[in-house]
């Protein structure tokens, strides 16, 4: 072990972890910042290496982007490093293991903040491992990391407020868009609007979004899901259809819609498996995701670890600023954060909440699925075949069907099939879906035995 | 109307316990507090070994147990049982003779063995290290996968009668006198013609409910898994310092290398053995250990990615034989607990052993070296 370490380690270089290192080091805090991106922004700013302006058309709030990673820049960057544990406690220290190609780097530090961010929840349906189908944030992903499409005629679908910046960002880039399907109404909005008034600049760039989509014809369906992908060798077309109140195919309402590709995002799922290698007590959020538990000071129910961003709640990049802000001041050791950064953490926590009321993902997917259809695509495991761990083979709860049934044993560990696999489980056990049973995942990023084996370099103070 | 039988427990000793007490004619209840093998039983590679035990009773057992689990392929099945043989190697020309000494006197007691020089180690193991002395293959162990072997014996149990309830946890005993009549529950009180113990490591926690001691331990053991190749390990390979390792009585952290391929490609690596009680806390400092001696025994590994790892609890006695057999501390109640790493290994004769006294059969075995009240103060003569 490094016998200097790191007052603050920061993982993660996103909204939050930028917001934490640069409040961290304002406090006077010599910060750690790692990541596994090769430059800082994480999955909101991602661009090429150093070539933000070929894409700054389709970013938002670049201003905020650019001051972060000034007030960071005296952080100590590990970048492209993949974090595969966190050891440690407050008193003994804590120690960030992580990986890139075959060198290991352990960083110390006195506290953490951890700002792993969130993916894209996926729930299954027929023909979603046709090539061609790509979850919405990788379709966003490939545009502004890559510029590339995911195709020429698009569909897109799912629901969230998220749909509309990746329908947007493939129009304005020449993709057809042949549809929007949102299968909830966000009409409902209108109920919230309390809580979304005090935000304005969110109402701004949903307009902004909504009127792109208008420009380029870009027609928009609600209570309308992508049920069903066809193809060969890859998707050529996909079945959407009405929904009723609970997400059930209303008869007769199906239609093919043909496309090249298909973009679908159901919310999104935080990374949780540093908080939770570590002991942090979760609770379930409005939008149905397990979330860290967090304090005032976004401090964990583990002494020297705050949380912040998407992994304490699903609310976007501003939100995850503000939580980003005050978990560097809390980790530096300053007494305590300004109150109008308290405050607008309030706000963007209300209108998050809001956003989560309109945006449900109802059960009713579940009867869209064929008994063959997959829902573990790394292990082949189908729905039926989860169904017999649960109905004949006796599972009970989430983990056990999913070690009968090897859903989520695979290379992605349940990333993309635990929320399935944890609904299914609680459509037959009459009981919520837990999905702390899937969530778990002690080794957050594969490591080769080699170098799991070797001594690592261990990194001095600067 | 109270059931013949009232099984605590619905790991794989209580499943096996269930199915032979259910195809015995009795009625048999499973209760368990979590799901089914949500304990070791869930947490293991699933071995069933004769290579690891030395001449005694713990290897009557498991031959007797070995044969078992391969009439339940065939009359259960659904459990991917895997008979693939262990390799037993040794690095240096004193461990390999002593493991062919070993080997010799496993022989006489009734285990398969053949002796591999160095030179023929690849035939059998093609990308195992070169740099070793020898070894011994047992082409009698086998694995099967662990919840899997519990799921379907349960099923199979529940098709001849008997009830599962998973969630209900036993608080107490039901008493006549000394006699045990049924449990307590947190679903009510369950009368029963007779109870065994079949809670694993929290089996020493039930015996106190019925205020018996039965000293039943936790120890720690991590695996690895990685991620899902074609076939590179055709055993279960391990180094003749796990035998060491398993009779072990230090309570520090020993690890020895264990190596195995699975029918679903990833690669098992185990074993690790700490007393630490019920500490669930990764440790880095095992995996490392763990990952080092692997790469050691198959250098090909090195390049192979861990995608998961896992901890679990063996349930030791300071002996390291389970306890099988009646109490007479408390009649009525059975022991089915307490065995340590082999815990799958040994359950298809566990619970027909059991299923034998239920039944007022001779049992197959001899009891006497697993039975309760072994571990009683020692009166001084």
């Amino acid at each position: 072990m490094a016998t200097s370490p790191y007052d603050v380690a920061v993982v993660g270089a996103g909204p939050a972890g930028l917001a934490a290192a640069a409040a961290a080091l304002a406090g006077g805090a010599r910060v750690a910042l790692i990541d596994a991106g090769r430059q800082p922004g994480g999955q909101y700013w991602r661009h090429r290496p150093g070539d933000l302006g070929a894409v700054a058309d389709l970013h938002h709030d670049l201003g905020a982007f650019r001051r972060l990673v000034a007030g960071a820049a005296g952080a100590v960057r590990h970048f492209g490093q993949h974090v595969w544990t966190v050891s440690g406690s407050a008193a003994d220290g804590f120690t960030v293991h992580a990986v890139a190609g075959d060198a290991e780097t352990e960083v110390p530090a006195r506290r953490l903040v951890l700002a792993p961010g969130a993916y894209d929840r996926q729930v299954p349906f027929r023909g979603w491992d046709l090539p061609g189908v790509h979850t919405a944030g990788g379709a966003q992903a490939l545009l502004k990391g890559h510029e590339v499409l995911v195709g020429r005629r698009v569909v897109v679908g799912g629901t969230g407020p998220f749909l509309l910046p990746v329908a947007a960002g493939l129009a304005a880039r020449g993709a057809r868009v042949a549809g929007v399907y949102e299968a909830n109404r966000p009409a409902g909005w209108i109920r919230h609007a309390g809580a979304v008034l005090p935000v304005a600049a969110k109402l701004t760039e949903g307009a902004g979004y909504a009127a792109a989509l208008a420009r380029h014809r870009v027609p928009f369906h609600t209570r309308q899901a992508i049920v069903a992908a066809h193809g060969g060798d890859a998707v050529e077309a996909v079945t959407v259809a009405r929904l009723d109140h609970d997400w059930r195919i209303v008869a007769g309402s199906e239609r093919v819609v043909e496309c090249d590709a298909v973009a679908v995002g159901w919310g999104f799922t935080p990374q949780l498996e540093l908080p939770l290698a570590l002991g942090c007590a979760t609770r379930v959020d409005a939008d149905g995701s397990l979330v860290v538990e967090v304090d005032e000071r976004q401090t964990t129910s583990v002494p020297g670890v705050h949380v912040a961003g998407e992994a304490c709640g699903v609310g976007g990049a501003a939100l995850a600023v503000a939580e980003g802000s005050i978990a560097g001041v809390a980790a530096a050791g300053v007494t305590s954060a300004p109150a109008s950064l308290r405050r607008r953490r309030r706000a963007l926590r209300r209108f998050a909440a809001a956003m989560h009321a309109v945006h449900p993902v109802r059960a009713g997917w579940q009867s869209w699925l064929a008994d063959d259809t997959l829902v573990c695509r790394c292990e082949e495991v189908s729905a039926g075949e989860v169904r017999t761990a649960l109905d004949e083979l006796g599972a009970t709860d989430v983990r056990t069907a999913k070690l009968l049934s090897r859903a989520g044993m695979g290379w992605c560990q349940g990333r993309v099939c635990g929320y399935a696999t944890a609904c299914l489980t609680a459509s037959c056990t009459g009981t919520a879906p837990d999905l702390r049973g899937v969530s778990e995942r002690p080794i957050a990023a594969p490591i080769s035995l080699g170098t799991l084996a070797g001594d690592p370099g261990h990194i001095g103070q600067q | 109307m109270p059931a013949d039988v009232l099984v605590i427990g619905a790991g794989v000793v209580g499943a096996a316990t269930a199915w032979y007490a259910a195809r015995s004619g009795h009625s048999v209840t499973v209760v368990d507090r979590g799901p089914v093998a949500g304990g070791t039983t869930g947490a293991g590679e699933g071995n069933i070994l004769v290579s690891d035990k030395p001449p005694g009773a713990e290897l009557d057992l498991a031959l007797l147990s070995s044969g078992l689990w391969r009439d339940l392929a065939v009359e259960v099945g659904g459990f991917e049982f895997d008979p693939k043989g262990g390799l037993v190697v040794a690095a240096t020309p004193p461990g390999y003779e002593a493991l062919v000494s070993l080997a010799s006197s496993q022989s006489g007691a009734g285990v398969e063995t053949v002796v591999v020089p160095a030179g023929e180690l690849a035939e059998h193991e093609p990308h195992l290290t070169p740099s070793l002395a020898g070894g011994v293959l047992y082409p009698g162990d086998a694995q099967v996968q662990p919840m899997l072997a519990a799921a379907r014996l349960l099923r199979a149990a529940r098709a001849r009668g008997a009830t599962v309830r998973t969630g209900v946890e036993v608080t107490g005993f039901l008493r006549s006198g000394d006699r045990v009549v049924g449990v307590r529950t947190s679903a009510g009180d369950l009368p029963a013609g007779a109870v065994v113990n079949a809670a694993g490591t929290w089996g020493g926690d039930i015996a106190s409910l019925a205020g018996v001691d039965v000293p039943v331990l936790p120890r720690r053991g991590f695996i690895l898994v990685t991620e899902p190749l074609p076939r590179l390990v055709r055993h279960k390979v391990f180094a003749a310092e796990y035998v060491a390792n398993v009779a072990s009585d230090d309570a520090d952290l020993q690890t020895s290398p264990v190596v195995e391929g699975t029918e679903s490609g990833t690669i098992l690596i185990g074993a690790s053995r700490e007393r630490v009680g019920y500490d669930r806390t990764l440790s880095v400092r095992v995996l490392r250990a763990l990952a080092a001696q692997a790469v050691a025994l198959f250098p090909v590994l090195a390049d192979v990615k861990v995608i998961r790892t896992y901890r679990g609890f063996r349930p030791y006695c300071p002996d390291h034989l389970p306890v099988i057999g009646p109490d007479p501390r408390a009649p009525g109640l059975f022991h089915a607990c307490g065995h340590e790493g082999a815990g799958i290994g040994l359950a298809a004769a566990t619970g027909r052993l059991i299923a034998q006294l239920l039944g007022e059969e001779p049992p197959s075995l001899d009891l006497a070296p697993f039975r309760p009240e072994r571990f009683g103060p020692v009166v001084a003569p």
